[in-house]
């Protein structure tokens, strides 16, 4: 499996700034800072992992970048753009998609209403070519069991249900890039599963990942580099094939 | 009465509905997505009828009339719309207690500026051309331009329904209302969709307030009244509901009507005039309904609310240090009355300050350990007003038994009124306390043979040894000195902790034993009992009490007096209420325009004081001593 | 004899059963571990024993007396003790004065309007503090602790009324690996030491399967698997609907 993704990992190879770059974020919570000067580059077609333990500020770096907490960067650029000024939505109408962790399903609307309102026109790549795009069809291909509860509330829905939708919500946007927090926390194994096989699949349609997780399997399976952060700050960079010949970094900033 | 005369009122109803469900849907979307009970909805209605009435005089000719209602509601809907980028866009995050006093200063600023711009005598608007007659019906006149009115409602309502339901706009303004953070992270420009909202529901109240402009004149005291029946229909209707609050305006204009219909009736020998009782009639409905349905008709369990003293820091006592400078103030304030010869109004004022620290404090005491924000402290103060009056002028007795009776009329009330407020929370504890304010206040109006009606109970002056301006001061500081030190023992002890408890966590509160429902019950008659103290030395100091006395604005000054000293300290409520006191006395007796004023005053608590003066103080005390350090 | 028996509950929320006679039981000195996938009625269950709601059908004993449909402050007062997902504290007081709220509560002295709170069982909740290792924390606000310290002292508040069944919702969400583990080692300890029968939920097989001494599974409502840890791993059932084949799963904690 972790050839596979090996394999992978040259996708995008012809561009030639990374997708998204971040250089020395801070974040804070209120007057609490979380996350020091921190730096990581995601490439066209690559999925990167960000791993540490809970506290660590995965999530917090993902919600920086995405503009959901108050940062100050010293470089924010995505697809060659600086954005560091942007609104949230602003950035995800740049092509910036967002997954929660805790999936934040519109309860009162239904599963077709929730794609909607994440739905954005199809966009172009930098270079002009059209960027892969997502239709409710496609997306119910993806998500088999979602295909039938199009009508249902989003409130009526489990736990692992509610996970798909969030993801296929975020995919409406036709985004280039995924921030995904923490897919695999509070689901069942079989659902982890499941959204591995999905996350495996976008990432070979060309779509760009960066994923917040503590699971180094569920990461090995989806992600060609790591980082590694602890207490906000970056501890560990490298291949994910090289983390894992390293037991004594893992077990130091807890992943499981 | 007649059955006749029953389906023409009911019919008049219907009328008078479609303009109350415009001003509560507006308020209703409004909440829906902000989260926030916009105090100054009854401003735009206002604003709708006045700006219409001149607009309309301004085109003349037979379209000024529906130019004017249409040029009123854009006026007032861009005016929302400001409203929400210039005001409401910084309080989105403050807790709600500081949403609703914000919204409240607006209304007051607005309130003057109609008073500046349009003089205080009400303005009759013209009538609707082509919707001047009536048709005949069951033997009586009814206005067409009613009819046409009773059927504006169900069509906004249907097209309000369509709006949320069908469109991309409605379904985004309902992802945005559930979750407007993710809503935004999906790229929906949150930002804007919020503005149009609140431009939305600005519109809609203009346009109830604009098309009322041929029924009622315009008038200064139309904002508060409309925002009463707002209140009542969205919180009976379900807060958030459309469909709710149609339902409940029809209920509410329905019983308002009944009232009027019925006239004067005969109840075991007491003649009661019920047309004058309209407005307890829908305050009853309303505690009604939340009683039976705490949400509303149609609403749902609102989302828990931020919980105000999260972050609140423990409790400490003053220790010994604090306890000499406080024995020291003490005493000083005790020796005021020497210098009387050199600033005779000294002791008055002195007296009216003593008064609002005990209000102050006793409100600090259910809003701030307590988390119960009342918005009708007033009541506790009236009934202890009341009370003190009733007992010394009607039934002869001697003033401290007096004040002692305004004590137990007030902790009557708070029992049976915080049996009831104790069952809801935030934003609908808010609401309840202030109807049953609202219903005391009726019944000091209302009730001459007790009451005096409008002018009140006069002659109520103290015996001795309290009859000169010293003895009394003397005694309103007593009286403040065991009210605070009571209500601090009481925080320190057990029952404080109890109470904090629930307010930090209901669920961890019951999880280990404590039954919040009883423990917040008694804490909120404990402090209306000792409010009525206020209440009771407020009429011995002015000699009389009436109604307007203990109106909706009292409450609020209590709030103010609160938050102005800082929710959070013990000595806040203290030094708010001295602060607030002074103020009143000096600058806002000089002024016309004293609400704009206080408006401008709660709006600097709220956006740039949010800690109040002790909490400033507070931080620069920090700020001092690790200089210090250094 | 059992501390706490459940019989035939059932539950449904507008035509959707979340509980569907379940019936199971917990010893003194036993931990017992409930599992399932989101949704499938644990938080239900929890709260049908907690008071918090009243089940359609069925009954609950505590030490041999029926308690249903009981208010959460009585069944307290007769000996059960919890924790929820999101550790509840009182935030405007301190930690030993968060133990001695509870203690007070316990004994039936919250109306007490003279003698200051913090003269109460100030020294026994210090000792309480002791024991979950938090002595040094005891003046600390309990807003200002960090999370897996909040939920020492959240234990520590359902042990101060001495309690008989100890029932904790998820007691390590949110904390890093390190942390769960010596939380549950912590739980275990005190289940053998003090007696206790205590009930817990938990997304973390590792945890499950380190230290519960039996796991009860739930399904869409239904009980389908109740014995040892190794048997319900085992279960086929179990792995069809809730652990799947095991390969996206944490690795194994090395040292149990």
């Amino acid at each position: 499996m972790t050839d596979a993704a090996q394999g992978n990992a040259t996708a995008g190879g012809e561009a030639t700034a990374p997708l998204l770059e971040v250089e020395g974020l801070d974040a804070w919570y209120g007057a609490a800072q979380i996350l020091f000067g921190l730096s990581l580059t995601v490439g066209r077609g690559e999925a990167v992992a960000l791993l540490g333990r809970n506290g660590a500020g995965k999530s917090t770096t993902l919600k920086a970048i995405m503009g959901l907490v108050e940062r100050r960067a010293r470089r924010l650029a995505f697809d060659g753009q600086d954005v560091a000024r942007l609104p949230t939505h602003a950035l995800a109408r740049r092509g910036l998609g967002y997954v929660p962790e805790d999936r934040r399903i519109f309860t009162g609307l239904t599963v077709a209403e929730n794609l909607d309102v994440g739905r954005q026109p199809p966009r172009l790549l930098a270079d002009g070519r059209p960027a892969p795009g997502w239709t409710t069809e496609h997306l119910f291909e993806l998500f088999p069991n979602l295909a039938g509860m199009a009508d249902r509330r989003g409130g009526q829905m489990s736990g692992g249900e509610q996970q798909m939708l969030t993801l296929a919500r975020t995919l409406m946007g036709n985004p280039l890039l995924v921030l995904l927090d923490e897919p695999s926390e509070g689901v069942a194994p079989i659902i982890v599963e499941q959204m591995a096989q999905a996350i495996l699949a976008l990432k070979q349609k060309g779509l760009s990942i960066l994923l917040s997780e503590q699971n180094f399997r569920f990461c090995e399976m989806i992600c060609d580099r790591v980082y590694v952060i602890e207490h906000g700050e970056l501890r560990w960079r490298g291949m994910t094939r090289g983390l894992s010949s390293l037991p004594e970094v893992k077990s130091n900033y807890a992943i499981l | 009465m007649s059955l006749d005369g029953l389906l023409f009122q009911a019919l008049n109803g219907l009328a008078g509905a479609s303009a109350l469900f415009l001003v509560a849907a507006g308020l209703s979307i409004i909440f829906g997505v902000s989260r926030i009970v916009n105090l100054a909805h009854g401003s735009f209605y206002m604003l709708g009828i006045y700006l219409a009435g001149t607009l309309a005089g301004g085109f003349g000719g037979a379209f000024g009339f529906w130019a004017g209602v249409i040029g009123a509601v854009l006026v007032v809907a861009a005016l929302g719309a400001l409203t929400e980028i210039a005001l409401l866009r910084r309080i989105y995050a403050a807790p709600e207690l500081y949403q609703l006093l914000a919204t409240f200063a607006l209304a007051l600023i607005v309130n003057d500026a109609v008073l500046y711009l349009w003089g205080p005598e009400d303005i009759l608007g013209p009538r609707a051309p082509g919707l001047e007659g009536a048709i005949d019906l069951l033997g009586r006149r009814l206005p067409t331009y009613d009819i046409f009115l009773a059927l504006v409602g169900p069509a906004v309502l249907i097209g309000l329904h369509l709006l949320l339901a069908r469109s991309r706009f409605g379904r985004l303004i309902r992802a945005a209302t559930e979750d407007r953070e993710m809503a935004a992270a999906l790229g929906v420009n949150e930002k804007v969709l919020f503005t149009a909202v609140f431009a939305l529901g600005a519109g809609l109240a203009a346009l109830g307030g604009a098309l009322q402009m041929a029924r009622e004149p315009a008038s200064l005291s139309l904002d508060l009244a409309v925002l009463g029946d707002a209140f009542v229909i969205v919180v009976v209707g379900g807060l958030g509901s459309i469909p709710g609050a149609y339902v409940a305006a029809v209920l509410v204009a329905e019983v308002k009507a009944l009232c009027i219909a019925l006239g004067t009736v005969s109840v075991g020998g007491f003649e009661v005039n019920l047309s004058k009782l309209t407005l307890v009639a829908e305050f009853l409905v309303m505690a009604i309904v939340l009683i039976v349905r705490p949400n509303g008709l149609f609403g749902r369990p609102q989302p828990p609310a931020r919980v105000a003293g999260r972050g609140e820091p423990p409790l400490r006592p003053m220790g010994r240090n604090g306890g000499i400078v406080a024995l020291g103030v003490v005493a000083a304030l005790a020796l005021l009355p020497l210098a009387e010869g050199a600033f005779p109004y000294a002791p008055v004022l002195a007296v009216d300050m003593l008064v609002a620290v005990i209000f102050a404090t006793s409100l600090h005491f259910i809003m701030g350990p307590g988390g119960m924000h009342s918005f009708g402290h007033a009541a506790y103060f009236g009934l202890g007003a009341y009370g003190a009056a009733y007992a010394a002028t009607q039934l002869g007795a001697p003033t401290f038994a007096a004040l002692a009776a305004g004590i137990v009329a007030a902790g009557l009330g708070a029992l049976v009124f915080g049996w009831f407020a104790v069952r809801l929370s935030g934003v609908y504890l808010a609401m309840l306390t202030l109807a049953f304010a609202q219903i005391v206040w009726s019944i000091a109006y209302q009730w001459e043979a007790v009451t005096g009606g409008s002018n009140g109970l006069f002659g109520v002056w103290p015996d001795a040894p309290l009859d000169t301006r010293a003895g009394l001061y003397l005694a309103a500081l007593g009286g403040a000195l065991v009210v605070v030190l009571l209500l601090r023992r009481v925080l320190f002890a057990p029952f404080g902790y109890a109470l904090r408890a629930s307010r930090d966590s209901p669920l961890r509160a019951e999880a280990v034993g404590i039954a919040t429902g009883r423990v917040q019950w008694l804490g909120f008659a404990l402090a209306g009992a000792l409010c009525g103290l206020a209440g009771g030395l407020f009429a011995f100091a002015k000699g009389s009490i009436s109604p307007e006395a203990i109106s909706v604005g009292r409450s609020i000054d209590g709030l103010v007096m609160v938050l102005l000293g800082g929710v959070e300290s013990l000595l806040g409520p203290i030094v708010g209420a001295g602060a607030f006191t002074l103020l009143q006395d000096s600058v806002m007796r000089e002024t016309d325009y004293w609400r704009a004023l206080l408006g401008a005053l709660i709006l600097a608590i709220v956006l740039i004081f949010p800690g109040g003066l002790m909490g400033g103080a507070a931080r620069l005390w920090a700020l001092a001593t690790r200089r210090a350090a250094r | 004899m059992s501390v706490l028996t459940v019989r035939s509950l059932s539950k449904s929320y507008g035509g959707v059963r979340a509980l569907d006679d379940v019936s199971f039981s917990v010893a003194a000195g036993e931990l017992l571990a409930l599992i399932g996938p989101n949704g499938a009625g644990k938080s239900t269950c929890f709260n049908i024993v907690n008071g918090q709601i009243r089940p359609d059908a069925g009954h609950v004993w505590i030490g041999g007396r029926e308690v249903t449909g009981l208010a959460p402050r009585r069944i307290a007062r007769l000996g059960v003790g919890r924790t929820f997902q999101i550790a509840a504290v009182f935030g405007s007081m301190t930690a030993v004065e968060n133990v001695q709220m509870a203690m007070i509560a316990a004994r039936g002295q919250s109306f007490g309007l003279w003698r200051p709170a913090a003269a109460h069982h100030r020294q026994a909740a210090l000792e309480l503090l002791g024991r979950v290792g938090m002595a040094e924390l005891a003046e600390r606000p309990a807003a200002t602790l960090a999370y897996g310290d909040v939920k020492r002292l959240e234990l520590a508040v359902a042990l101060a009324g001495e309690p008989v069944l100890l029932l904790m919702d998820e007691p390590t969400a949110g904390m890093g690996a390190g942390e769960r583990g010596a939380l549950i080692a912590l739980v275990r300890e005190l289940v053998t030491e003090r007696r206790l029968a205590a009930l817990f939920t938990e997304h973390s097989m590792d945890v499950v399967f380190a230290h519960a001494d039996r796991v009860i599974v739930l399904a869409r409502g239904k009980l389908i698997a109740d014995g040892s840890a190794d048997a319900v791993r085992a279960d086929p059932q179990v792995r069809a609907v809730y652990l799947g084949s095991g390969a996206a799963m944490a690795e194994e904690d090395g040292h149990p």
